[in-house]
C-alpha cells in the first residue's frame, strides 16, 4: 500500500490524485491531510480564490473571521498553545500580512508552531508596486522559521508539507507561506499529498549522545545542591511525566520560567516557585547558591538571568535543549545535554541516584516563608479598600481550583497572575512571553478557547492591553467562543508607571490611560459584563463569570499605584531581588 | 577575546532568499560583512557562501550556531587565516599611454603578476588575483599613474583540512545519518570548529 493510499483512507478528502485542481483547492487539501480543524482568517483581495474554495470545505475547515489580522494570528498561537497543535492563519497580500508581522515575531521568540498562508498579487506584478503589494517574503524573514513564496500551483502540496513538518517539528515556529492569486488559481494535476518527513538541510530531533548524559547524571549524583530551572520546552516536548519522573527520583527542586508555568502543577511538593524579574524570591536567591544548576528546555532569558555575570558562577551548568544555538548562547554550559527532552529525560533519570535533598528543599521554604510575610500574605490579604490583583487571581483559584487555562495579556497583571494563578495540568498558562506583545490576551483567549473548548479559558487583561486588541470582542460575538474577559483595571499602564516610580523619580510620563466603560463595550458585542469595584462584590462576581454560559466580561477596579514584588531590577543580579 | 578575521563557509540549498536570511543574522548584530561571495559548491544544487568578517571567536561561533539553525542551511564552517587557502581577484583600468609611455607601470605590473585582459587604443585592463595586502599595495602604485577604473572581488576560500561535501551531503539525503557525521560533532570539539 503507498502512502499515498494510507492517507487517503485516513482523511476525508474531497480531491482525488489523479485529477485537475487549483492551487486553492490543493491548499485546502493540505489542511485537511495535516488534520487542521480550525483557521483563523480575514479575505481580502489576492487571497479570495483560496476563500472561494474554502466555501466549499466549511464542513471539514472550521473558519473563525476575525476582526484584524493581529487577531488572528495571536488566536492561532492561543490554539497552538493550548491543543499542542499547529496554529493557522490566513491573511491576504499588503496590509494583511503586514499585521501578521506582530504575532509572527512573538510565536517565533516563543516557540509556538503556527502556518500563515497569506495572498499575494499575481506573479506577474510582483516588484511593480501593484495594489496591495508588499515584499512579505522579506518582511518575515527575520520573524519565521522559514518562509516560502509560491508561484506555480504545482509546488503547493509539497511546500505546504514541508511548512507542517518545520513548524511543527524540532524547535517549533512560524513558517510563512505566500502564494500568488495566479498560483491559487491555476489547475494542475494533483498527484495527492504526502507528508513530509525529512529535509536535508534541517535536522529536528538530534541523536543523544550517551556520554554527555552519563556526565550529566555523574554530576547531578555528586552535587549537595542542586537545583533544576524548567521552561516550555517540556510542554513543546510533551515531555510532563519523563520531567516528573526525573525530579521526583532526584528529589530535586524546580522552577518555571514563564513559559515553563503549568509544565509541573503548580501544588507539587517540588515545585518552588517561578524565576525571573518578578519570580519568587527564593528561586532567584538559590541560584546564586546552587552547586549543579540543571537547565532544562529554556534558554536563560535576561530576565530569567538579571545581570549575567553574576549569575550562578558557583555551579556546574547542565543544559538539556533541542535548539544548538541556544547552548553556551547566554550562560556556559558545563555539560551541554543536546536532544528532545522525552528522550533525554527518561535516559537521565534511569542514570541518577535516588535522592532527596530534604534539608536544602528546606531552605527554598524558609525563603519562601520570609517572601510570604513581605510580600505575598499582604498582596493576597490586603487590609486597605482598594482591592489587589493578587486578591482577584487568589478568589480565581478558590473558584476553579486551578483547572482552568489563565491566558494574559502583557505587564503588572501578566506578572501577577503569573505569581499566584494555580495550574493543575499542562498547556494551562498562554501569555506572551519572550516578546511581550500587549494586546496578545483577547485574541490569543479566543483561539485558547478553540484549542480546548472543553476547559474554562480565563483571560486577564489589563485596562491598556484591553485597549489594543478591544475589536476581537466582534470575533467572539460572532462565532461564540466562551472566553471569560477579566480586566484590572488600575487606570495606569501599570508596568511602566512601576519602573517611572522607582527609576524616574515618579515622573509619570504618559502611563495615565483612560479607558471606555468596558461592561457597556461588551454589551455593544452583546456580550454580558459586570464591573465591581468592591471586595465584598469580588467572590460572587467571578463566580457568576465562571458559571455563565457563554462569554463574559468582569471589569475589576484593583489599586491604582500598587507594584509588583520582588523585583530583579535591570542590570541587578537574581540574589540582589528586592522584596519591596 | 581579541578580533581577528574570520572566514565563514556555509553550504546551502541554492533557493531564493539565502542571502537576505544569512546576512540578516550579521545586521540584527550590527555586524559588518566585510565580503561576501556565493558560488556553486563542489556538490552539484549545492551553494556555497564565502563571508568574510573581522570579530571575536566567541561571537563568530555564535553567528554560526544561528547560521547553521536556519532550515536551508547544511553546514556553517568558520576559520582562521593560516586555516585557509584564499585569495581575491581584482580588475584595474589603466590609461594606455601609462602604460606606453611610463616603463615603471609595466614593471610594476609585472611584479605583480598581472595579466591583460583586454587591450585598446584608449585604456588596457589588467587582472591579478592574491591576498589583500597585495592588490591594496598594487591599487595604491597604480593610483599614482591615473587609475580609471578598480574594483575587487569579494574573499573565496579552501579549507585546508576539508574534505569537501560530497560525504556529509549523503548522510544528510538520508533519514538516519552517522551520528559521526552530522550530530553533536561539535560536542566533541567545543573549542575547536563548530559543526552540526
Amino acid at each position: 500500500m503507498s502512502t499515498l493510499e494510507k492517507t487517503e483512507t485516513k482523511v476525508a478528502t474531497k480531491q482525488a490524485a489523479g485529477t485537475q485542481i487549483s492551487g486553492s483547492q490543493a491548499v485546502m487539501e493540505a489542511l485537511i491531510h495535516e488534520g487542521v480543524d480550525t483557521v483563523f482568517g480575514y479575505p481580502g483581495g489576492a487571497i479570495m480564490p483560496i476563500y472561494d474554495a474554502l466555501y466549499d470545505y466549511t464542513d471539514q475547515l472550521k473558519h473563525i473571521l476575525v476582526r484584524h489580522e493581529q487577531g488572528g494570528i495571536h488566536a492561532a498561537q492561543g490554539y497552538a498553545r493550548t491543543s499542542g497543535r499547529v496554529g493557522v492563519a490566513f491573511a491576504t497580500s499588503g496590509p494583511g500580512a503586514t499585521n501578521l508581522v506582530t504575532g509572527l515575531a512573538d510565536a517565533m521568540i516563543d516557540s509556538n508552531p503556527i502556518v500563515c498562508i497569506t495572498g499575494q498579487v499575481f506573479a506577474s506584478l510582483l516588484g511593480t508596486d501593484a495594489f496591495q503589494e508588499t515584499d512579505v517574503i522579506n518582511i518575515t524573514t527575520p520573524v519565521t522559521k522559514w518562509n516560502y513564496q509560491v508561484t506555480d500551483a504545482n509546488e503547493i502540496p509539497s511546500v505546504l508539507a514541508k511548512a507542517f513538518y518545520i513548524a511543527k517539528t524540532g524547535r517549533p515556529g512560524p513558517v510563512l507561506i505566500d502564494i500568488t492569486k495566479n498560483a491559487q488559481l491555476q489547475l494542475f494535476d494533483y498527484l495527492g499529498y504526502e507528508e513530509c518527513n525529512h529535509v536535508r538541510s534541517y535536522r529536528p530531533a538530534p541523536i543523544v549522545r550517551k556520554e554527555y548524559v552519563e556526565e550529566a547524571a555523574k554530576v547531578i549524583n555528586e552535587a549537595k545542591k542542586p537545583f533544576i530551572l524548567f521552561g516550555q520546552g517540556i510542554i513543546l516536548g510533551k515531555a510532563e511525566q519523563e520531567f516528573k519522573t526525573f525530579i521526583e527520583k532526584a528529589g530535586i527542586p524546580s522552577a518555571a520560567t514563564v513559559m515553563g508555568l503549568s509544565a509541573l502543577e503548580t501544588d507539587h511538593p517540588l515545585h518552588v516557585g517561578m524565576l525571573g524579574m518578578h519570580g519568587n524570591y527564593a528561586p532567584n536567591v538559590m541560584t546564586n547558591e546552587c552547586d549543579v544548576l540543571i537547565a532544562i528546555g529554556m534558554r536563560f532569558d535576561d530576565r530569567v538571568t538579571g545581570r549575567l555575570d553574576k549569575y550562578a558562577k558557583q555551579a556546574k551548568v547542565i543544559h538539556l535543549d533541542i535548539d544548538p544555538a541556544e547552548i553556551d548562547k547566554n550562560v556556559k554550559a558545563h555539560v551541554p545535554v543536546w536532544g528532545d527532552c522525552k528522550e533525554t529525560l527518561p535516559l537521565l533519570t534511569e542514570l541518577i541516584n535516588k535522592g532527596d535533598h530534604v534539608d536544602w528543599l528546606n531552605k527554598f521554604r524558609e525563603l519562601e516563608k520570609e517572601e510570604i510575610k513581605e510580600v505575598i500574605h499582604n498582596e493576597l490579604n490586603p487590609t486597605s479598600d482598594v482591592m489587589t490583583m493578587g486578591e482577584v487571581i487568589k478568589v480565581l483559584n478558590e473558584l476553579t481550583g486551578g483547572d482552568a487555562v489563565i491566558v494574559t495579556d502583557v505587564g503588572q497583571h501578566q506578572m501577577v497572575a503569573c505569581r499566584y494563578a494555580k495550574y493543575n495540568t499542562s498547556k494551562s498558562s498562554v501569555t506572551s512571553g519572550g516578546l511581550g506583545t500587549m494586546g496578545f490576551g483577547l485574541p490569543a483567549a479566543i483561539g485558547a478557547w478553540y484549542g480546548a473548548p472543553e476547559r474554562d479559558v480565563v483571560a486577564i487583561i489589563g485596562d491598556g492591553g484591553i485597549q489594543m486588541t478591544i475589536q476581537e470582542l466582534g470575533t467572539i460575538m460572532q462565532f461564540g467562543a466562551k472566553v471569560k474577559i477579566l480586566i484590572l483595571n488600575n487606570e495606569f499602564l501599570g508596568m511602566v508607571r512601576q519602573w517611572q516610580q522607582l527609576f524616574h523619580d515618579r515622573r509619570y510620563s504618559f502611563v495615565n490611560i483612560t479607558s471606555p466603560d468596558f461592561v457597556a463595550v461588551a454589551k455593544g458585542y452583546y456580550i454580558d459584563g459586570n464591573k465591581i469595584s468592591e471586595r465584598k462584590d469580588l467572590k460572587d462576581a467571578l463566580k457568576t463569570m465562571l458559571d455563565h454560559d457563554g462569554s463574559y466580561l468582569l471589569e475589576v477596579m484593583v489599586g491604582k499605584e500598587n507594584n509588583v514584588f520582588p523585583m530583579v531590577a535591570q542590570g541587578t543580579s537574581v540574589s540582589e531581588i528586592r522584596l519591596k | 577575546m581579541e578580533k581577528q578575521e574570520y572566514t565563514i563557509t556555509i553550504y546551502t540549498e541554492n533557493s531564493i532568499g539565502m542571502i537576505g536570511r544569512i546576512s540578516g543574522i550579521f545586521s540584527r548584530r550590527k555586524i559588518n560583512i566585510e565580503s561576501l561571495n556565493t558560488s556553486p559548491s563542489e556538490v552539484d544544487g549545492i551553494h556555497r557562501f564565502t563571508i568574510l568578517i573581522t570579530e571575536s571567536e566567541e561571537v563568530v561561533r555564535k553567528l554560526c550556531r544561528q547560521i547553521e539553525k536556519q532550515v536551508e542551511v547544511l553546514k556553517a564552517y568558520f576559520n582562521t587565516n593560516d586555516e585557509l587557502i584564499w585569495q581575491e581577484q581584482a580588475l584595474y583600468k589603466v590609461p594606455a599611454e601609462a602604460i606606453a609611455e611610463k616603463v615603471l607601470v609595466e614593471r610594476l605590473l609585472r611584479q605583480y603578476g598581472a595579466n591583460v585582459v583586454v587591450i585598446r587604443n584608449d585604456y588596457i585592463v589588467f587582472e591579478t588575483a592574491g591576498h589583500r595586502e597585495e592588490i591594496d599595495r598594487l591599487t595604491e602604485e597604480l593610483g599614482k599613474y591615473s587609475l580609471i577604473e578598480f574594483v575587487r572581488g569579494a574573499r573565496i576560500a579552501i579549507i585546508k583540512d576539508s574534505a569537501g561535501f560530497h560525504t556529509k551531503l549523503k548522510q544528510f539525503e538520508i533519514n538516519e545519518p552517522a551520528p559521526d557525521i552530522v550530530e553533536n560533532e561539535y560536542l566533541d570539539q567545543r573549542d575547536d570548529v563548530f559543526t552540526m
